[in-house]
């Protein structure tokens, strides 16, 4: 008896700092953040004063500032309108791309899926050099369409190795049922392909979204204009202006912040799946 | 017939493979043949120089030889504390435990995040401003007083300072996938080993360590490929506009080009620097294959 005794008591003990242990972590995670946002809601002197977590304030003021002055509405909206171009654009080219990989017989269709493979393994750090040439050669620097396309060709790679990779394990049943009625390739593909593929889509659609909205560099190289830029080097510009409303800073970092912790707590189901799978493949 | 089936299933690729042929392919080569002149990236007129901007890279160029330094300490330490805590968090989550899917997902906000955002929001935290710089008031508050000062702009202190909220903004990623990777181990191996009276300590080395270890090399060789690579976040913690002392390549590279107008002598940082990488992960890849 003792000895059962025994083990059980050790076994609390040693639950409870595993716990201790994970919560400290997990607290250490989520401070910066509370800290962020506790921050935007109060005033300038009072974030020298005030450091408690709780806010005596709620001075949305800040937002409204950071919104219309600060020219973060426009920012903001950029932002999501890249965002959506790019995720729609690489569902759809990538898709084609992956399902021809997969099914269809063309002559250099191993040698193409080898180099959009090993885009993905050959780092090139100096390549925004090179990029901010071409654009400038295309007439596309400075301007939307060409950040968008830039984008598109980021994640282009990584979505045509997961999707093809579902298809690959798809069963080809449907597909031919398809074919004896008469559908054509790309009907097959849009009516059938794709609608079976939703669960890698989604996967494929958060992924990108996730890079395209923090994306910096591209960005920082391509756009001069204020009225283009994204929300991450906007933020940029917003600091060296605002150097010392700090309360400002805030407002603008959690408008930037808070759109993609709400996705990633709806979606995190997907983004697990898309880090792990993504991982296999470097 | 036939030629049309063969237009129909190059109609599927066509796109992917224009968008990469253009924005992927030529600054590829093109990175390769501006490395040969020198260029400030508007005159009409290129100087063709030869090996000279390498030449120069190798040779003379102390602040990139610098910045190569800084990136690879900050890469140590999150080689090693980063993805040892990493490891930690997923051994003490992979067992019968309340609250592990909180802990999942609080543990991965850090990584979803941008760059940006965290070095603002840590600059923030730990930049001197007398009220607001929390580690500094605890220091205070418990005595060491002494200790409290200016991290980011310290010299001594600076580059260790953006490898920790380094280390915090990517724990959770390594955390991931160390998880995912330890969940499919069997746990009949476990029981059989606690069957046959083996401690938690045996059975963790035993068992759990050589089975983790493609998935150990895995993450170390994105950690290196991703850290030597970081800048963004060095940029909004520090400021400045290439973070003086702190700097790293991709910096150097920013600068060369976006400074002084140098975009020959930057694609030549640029290989260099990829260059090296290649080498990193092959080496990597290497001494795995003779660890199994």
């Amino acid at each position: 008896m003792k000895h059962a005794f025994y083990y059980k008591t050790e076994k609390i003990v040693i639950n409870t700092l595993i716990h201790l242990f994970l919560i400290s972590v997990a607290v250490t995670c989520l401070y910066p953040l509370l800290w962020m946002i506790v921050s935007s809601l109060k005033t300038q002197d009072m974030i020298f004063k005030d450091i408690s977590l709780i806010p005596h304030q709620f001075r949305l003021e800040n937002y409204v500032q950071a919104w219309k002055e600060g020219g973060f509405g426009r920012n903001f909206f950029n932002s999501i309108i890249y965002t959506v171009s790019v995720v729609f654009g690489i569902v759809i080219i990538s898709s084609m791309a992956a399902y021809a990989f997969s099914r269809l017989k063309f002559v250099g269709s191993k040698f193409l899926f080898i180099m959009f493979m090993a885009a993905m393994m050959i780092p090139i750090p100096g390549s925004f050099v090179a990029l901010y040439v071409l654009l400038n050669k295309l007439h596309l620097r400075n301007t939307p369409i060409g950040y968008i396309l830039c984008m598109i060709n980021v994640g282009l790679s990584t979505s045509i190795f997961l999707l093809k990779t579902f298809f690959d394990k798809m069963p080809k049943e449907l597909e031919d049922a398809a074919r004896i009625d008469g559908c054509s390739k790309i009907g097959i593909w849009w009516h059938v392909a794709l609608p079976l593929a939703k669960p890698v889509l989604a996967v494929v659609i958060v992924l990108n979204a996730l890079t395209v909205w923090n994306e910096y560099i591209l960005a920082l190289i391509i756009f001069d204009n204020r009225q283009f830029m994204p929300l991450q080097v906007a933020l940029q510009t917003f600091q060296g202006e605002f150097v010392t409303n700090y309360p400002l800073l805030m407002a603008g970092l959690t408008i930037t912040a808070l759109p993609i912790i709400l996705v990633y707590l709806f979606m995190q189901k997907y983004i697990v799946k898309g880090v792990t799978q993504g991982a296999v493949v470097g | 017939m036939k030629i049309k089936d063969t237009l129909e299933n190059y109609t599927f690729i066509l796109p992917a493979v224009t968008i990469f042929s253009v924005f992927y392919i030529i600054p590829f080569i093109w990175v390769f043949q501006l490395g040969l002149f020198d260029w400030d990236g508007i005159s009409f007129t290129k100087v063709f120089v030869g090996l000279q901007n390498f030449k120069e890279v190798f040779l003379q160029d102390r602040n990139w030889w610098q910045s190569m330094w800084n990136a690879s300490y900050i890469t140590l330490i999150a080689i090693t504390l980063q993805n040892i805590l990493a490891f930690m968090l997923a051994w003490a989550c992979d067992r019968e435990i309340k609250m592990k899917n909180f802990y999942r997902v609080i543990f991965f906000i850090p990584p979803v995040l941008s760059e940006v955002v965290v070095g603002m929001v840590w600059r923030f935290i730990i930049n001197d401003i007398d009220g607001a710089n929390i580690i500094n008031r605890t220091l205070t508050g418990m005595g060491f007083a002494n200790l409290a000062h200016n991290w980011l702009s310290d010299p001594n202190t600076a580059l260790t300072t953006v490898a920790i909220v380094h280390c915090w903004k990517g724990f959770g990623w390594g955390f991931l996938i160390f998880l995912a990777g330890l969940q499919t181990i069997p746990r009949e191996l476990y029981e059989a080993a606690r069957v046959d009276g083996a401690s938690a300590w045996q059975s963790f080395k035993k068992i759990t360590l050589p089975l983790m270890i493609p998935v150990m090399v895995l993450v170390a060789i994105l950690t290196v490929l991703g850290t030597m690579q970081v800048f963004v976040l060095i940029v909004s913690l520090v400021g400045g506009e290439f973070a003086g002392h702190t700097s790293v390549p991709v910096l150097r590279i920013l600068a060369s080009m976006r400074g002084s107008s140098r975009f020959g002598y930057a694609c030549a940082q640029g290989i260099t620097f990829g260059m090296v990488l290649v080498a990193i992960s092959f080496i990597q890849y290497r001494f795995s294959k003779k660890g199994q």
